[in-house]
């Protein structure tokens, strides 16, 4: 595995750019990693940290019982969304699967309604007749929350082929995991996307299990990046734990789509924390590895190690980022909470504009 | 020994064609594999090669002419060294079971079916000379509150009409495009599309590869963001593979998204069976679609409803499921000469009015439906036949205001009887108007088996005119 293989920020922030690995990437080797300025370093640190705080606080309320059904959890993931929103324009959408409760807050959509959308309630973004796998918004440009593996990649190329069709110049983010890199509409996707030139950019998370069966026991081809090889679209491997490779490679990535060029594929290296969701023992890895990868590759981390040592923020500084963020998600919780349950009348409702 | 050549037919559907042109003639030496003649239909031209050595003795049809049956011989060929003028004089012989040339193949078989009527299910004399099937009159267009007294009315066949409706609606609305498979370049694998990407051009009409649960998928994200694709399914056979996108993106994301995230899409192309094309070419959708909220599920019997519902489809905001029927495509109807013809979704219509049955059908159903009310007709029996048009929503009142009318009920469709559309008509018959039932309704289907390939079994799988003639004289105890 790329990234156990990698050794990423031991020897102190910012310095350790080269050691991200590209082996097996598909173009070679890429760039070395740029440095975050500081309002970038700032600004991911508080996204990222916002989508942990969130998650930890999904977790705890799933087990109190006020989130019922599938709750999938994108801890340890945060970096590929992230970096990939930095890299967006205004317009630019984003279509995912069912792990999303990442992707909407990192597109800007309310907490408060995503949280109260996991327990079901009124104030739900999608009136609690989604859930956790089903939310959208046209504002922000985020296309779901899909619950059928691979559905999405189809969908966003469709969204793809919308923007072509306007020429509005927006490129929409397509993200789907290791396991729906093998379902056949993913491919007929690719070949479309390319036969047509849509500025899709499909980013596969590749979080090393597919539910709780290993890359390498469902996939003969496991370097993702190659998956396009055969339509001629061009892939990379990133380390998609580290921000500022993802947003480098989100850079490339978009600009190639939104230049004419077509479809690109990131392939995100990155690693779930927790079960596949709630109900996973995750019985399939070891704790060590778990915990390898927390301590040696955890993409917040790596971050605020940066703003303490390059940028020479003081704990109370970060501490106080941290507050901010708790209180975000601790209003979200609240409100998820005590918001009633939707009215019996919305049972028939939505269903036929 | 001299041999007839006959009108060959593209396909199994095929009931009669034009011979474009004579490429010999008399007198002219023929070999195997020489091209005799062009025959064309509405859909496709084709070479009629010749299969036997020979000279072409006569010329029985000659070049331009229309409506010339299959199997009617078209010319003689007389063997080598026979008395050629022998041989033309000789009066042309019947039609043989097996003529020849045979079709030559070169062309998709999906898309090179024709039939002008279904009248060959019933195993009537397909080689009799057929005009187009024009039904006129007020049962042609019964009713209707849908256009203006006195609005002037024009022949055309369901193709024309669906292909009218998409070009009216992509005049109108640049959001409108259509995509499938050969839907552009071959001008539609039934040629329904004919002339659209000469109009409207490849960034609006859109050849797909054969991937229909992708091309499918690529159609809804479309549809999310606002456009108003037509996807076309060669057949909804074949929409088995997109059937996830249909339903768990289409159908559910407004629900899901609290009515954010609407899908202005229609999904449409040929439903049912066409002929002898067996088990997987074969088969009516109509009851599962229409099991799913958050679909809009439109199965037209007439060029006019054709026409009318597709516009409504395509400017409906919601997924919308378009049943047509490859047999009904080349059938000819008055559709009413306006500017703007709409038929609403979810409105049935009474096609023919009665007082002692209630026939209810929708689509291809109708044939059945209509030909079996004229032969109750002629013992005495007065049936109102029912068009649903929609099959979801349904129009339950206008169901149940015939049957409290006349108190006894068949409904006729190809679909499978178990949790058919029948099953559940009866379900609402009997929830809405179960005290005025004079007798049980009866439900004439497709049989409970795949559609089988051998052509008298096909012919028994299907309903016939003589079950549904059957199943009203029974409810009406006679």
């Amino acid at each position: 595995m790329a990234v156990a293989a990698r050794k990423a920020g031991r020897a102190g922030a910012g310095s350790a750019n080269k050691t991200t690995s590209t082996k097996g990437s598909a173009r070679g080797a890429v760039p070395n990693i740029p440095q975050f300025d500081k309002s970038q370093d700032l600004s991911s640190y508080e996204d990222m940290l916002l989508i942990r705080r969130f998650e930890e606080k999904s977790g705890q309320m799933y087990g109190m019982g006020l989130i019922g059904g599938f709750c999938h959890l994108y801890i340890g993931q945060e970096a590929v969304v992230v970096g990939m929103q930095m890299a967006t324009k205004e317009g630019d959408q984003v279509i995912t699967g069912y792990r999303d409760h990442g992707h909407m807050l990192a597109c800007g959509m309310d907490a408060k309604g995503v949280m109260a959308e996991l327990t079901g309630r009124r104030g739900g973004l999608s009136k609690g007749k989604g859930g956790s796998m089903h939310m959208f918004s046209k504002e922000k440009h985020f296309y779901g929350g899909h619950g059928i593996v691979g559905a999405q990649v189809s969908l966003g190329t469709g969204i793809a082929f919308a923007n072509r069709y306007r020429e509005n110049g927006n490129v929409c983010l397509t993200y789907f995991g290791d396991g729906a890199a093998n379902q056949g509409q993913v491919y007929e996707s690719f070949n479309m996307a390319q036969l047509w030139k849509l500025p899709v950019v499909y980013v596969i998370e590749n979080n090393r299990y597919a539910m709780g069966t290993a890359v390498t026991r469902a996939s003969a081809q496991t370097d993702f990046s190659k998956r396009g090889v055969s339509f001629g679209i061009p892939g990379e491997q990133v380390d998609g734990m580290d921000v500022r490779a993802v947003y480098a490679a989100g850079q490339r990535a978009i600009e190639h789509a939104r230049s004419g060029k077509g479809p690109y594929i990131l392939e995100m290296q990155t690693y779930r924390y927790r079960g596949h969701s709630m109900s996973d023992p995750a019985k399939y890895r070891t704790k060590d590895e778990v915990t390898r990868m927390r301590e040696e590759h955890d993409p917040i981390e790596q971050v605020r190690r940066r703003l303490l040592e390059s940028w020479k923020l003081s704990e109370d500084e970060l501490k106080a980022i941290d507050s901010k963020v708790r209180e975000i998600v601790n209003e979200a919780a609240e409100f998820a909470t005590h918001d009633p349950e939707p009215d019996p009348s919305e049972l028939y409702t939505d269903i036929l504009l | 020994m001299a041999i007839d050549i006959l009108m060959p037919a593209l396909s199994p559907t095929m009931e009669q064609g034009k011979l474009a042109k004579w490429l010999k003639k008399e007198g002219d030496k023929v070999k195997p594999g020489d091209v005799l003649a062009e025959i064309e239909t509405d859909k496709a031209t084709m070479e009629v090669e010749a299969v036997d050595e020979g000279v072409l003795a006569k010329i029985l049809v000659s070049d331009g002419t229309d409506n010339v049956a299959v199997n009617t011989p078209i010319a003689v060929l007389a063997s080598e060294g026979e008395d050629v003028s022998a041989v033309a004089s000789k009066p042309a012989a019947a039609p043989a079971p097996s003529g020849q040339p045979a079709p030559v193949p070169d062309m998709q078989a999906e898309g090179m079916t024709d039939r002008s009527a279904p009248v060959a299910r019933q195993g009537q004399d397909v080689s009799a000379p057929a005009a187009p099937a024009v039904i006129t009159g007020a049962a042609a267009y019964s009713a209707s509150a849908e256009i203006p007294e006195g609005t002037e009315l024009v022949t055309m066949t369901v193709r024309e009409a669906l292909r009218d409706a998409m070009a009216e609606e992509m005049r109108k609305d640049e959001s409108v495009f259509v995509m499938g498979e050969e839907v552009a370049e071959y001008q539609g694998a039934y040629k329904v599309t004919q002339g659209l990407l000469q109009e409207f051009g490849a960034k609006r009409v859109i050849d797909t590869p054969i991937t229909e649960h992708g091309f499918a998928g690529v159609g809804v994200g479309a549809a999310f963001t606002g456009l108003r694709p037509i996807v076309e399914f060669m057949t909804f056979n074949f929409a088995m593979q997109a059937i996830d996108q249909i339903i768990n993106s289409a159908a559910k994301t407004l629900y899901m998204s609290g009515g954010q995230l609407g899908c202005p899409i229609v999904f449409r192309g040929p439903n049912g069976a066409a002929a002898r094309v067996a088990a997987q070419h074969s088969q009516d959708f109509a009851a599962w679609y229409s099991a799913i909220p958050g679909l809009k599920v439109v199965a037209p019997y007439t060029a006019a409803d054709a026409k009318g519902l597709l516009k409504s489809a395509i400017r409906d905001p919601n997924p919308v499921i378009f049943l047509e029927n490859e047999i009904l495509y080349g059938q000819s109807f008055p559709v009413p000469k306006l500017d703007d013809f709409t038929v609403p979704i979810g409105k049935a219509r009474i096609h023919r009015e009665g007082k002692d049955v209630t026939i209810v059908s929708f689509g291809i159903g109708m044939t059945y439906a209509l030909k079996a009310a004229d032969e109750l007709a002629k013992e005495g029996i007065e049936a109102e036949v029912v068009d649903l048009r929609t099959i979801r929503p349904m129009d339950t009142d206008t169901i149940v205001a015939s049957v409290m009318k006349t108190g006894r009920c068949v409904t006729v469709e190809e679909g499978f009887p178990q949790s058919g559309v029948g099953a559940e008509i009866v379900a609402r018959i009997m929830e809405n108007a179960f005290d005025y039932l004079d007798a049980p309704v009866i439900r004439i289907t497709g049989k409970d088996v795949p559609m089988p390939y051998a052509a008298n079994l096909e012919k028994l799988a299907l309903p016939s005119v003589a079950e549904v003639v059957q199943a009203a004289k029974a409810v009406c105890y006679r």
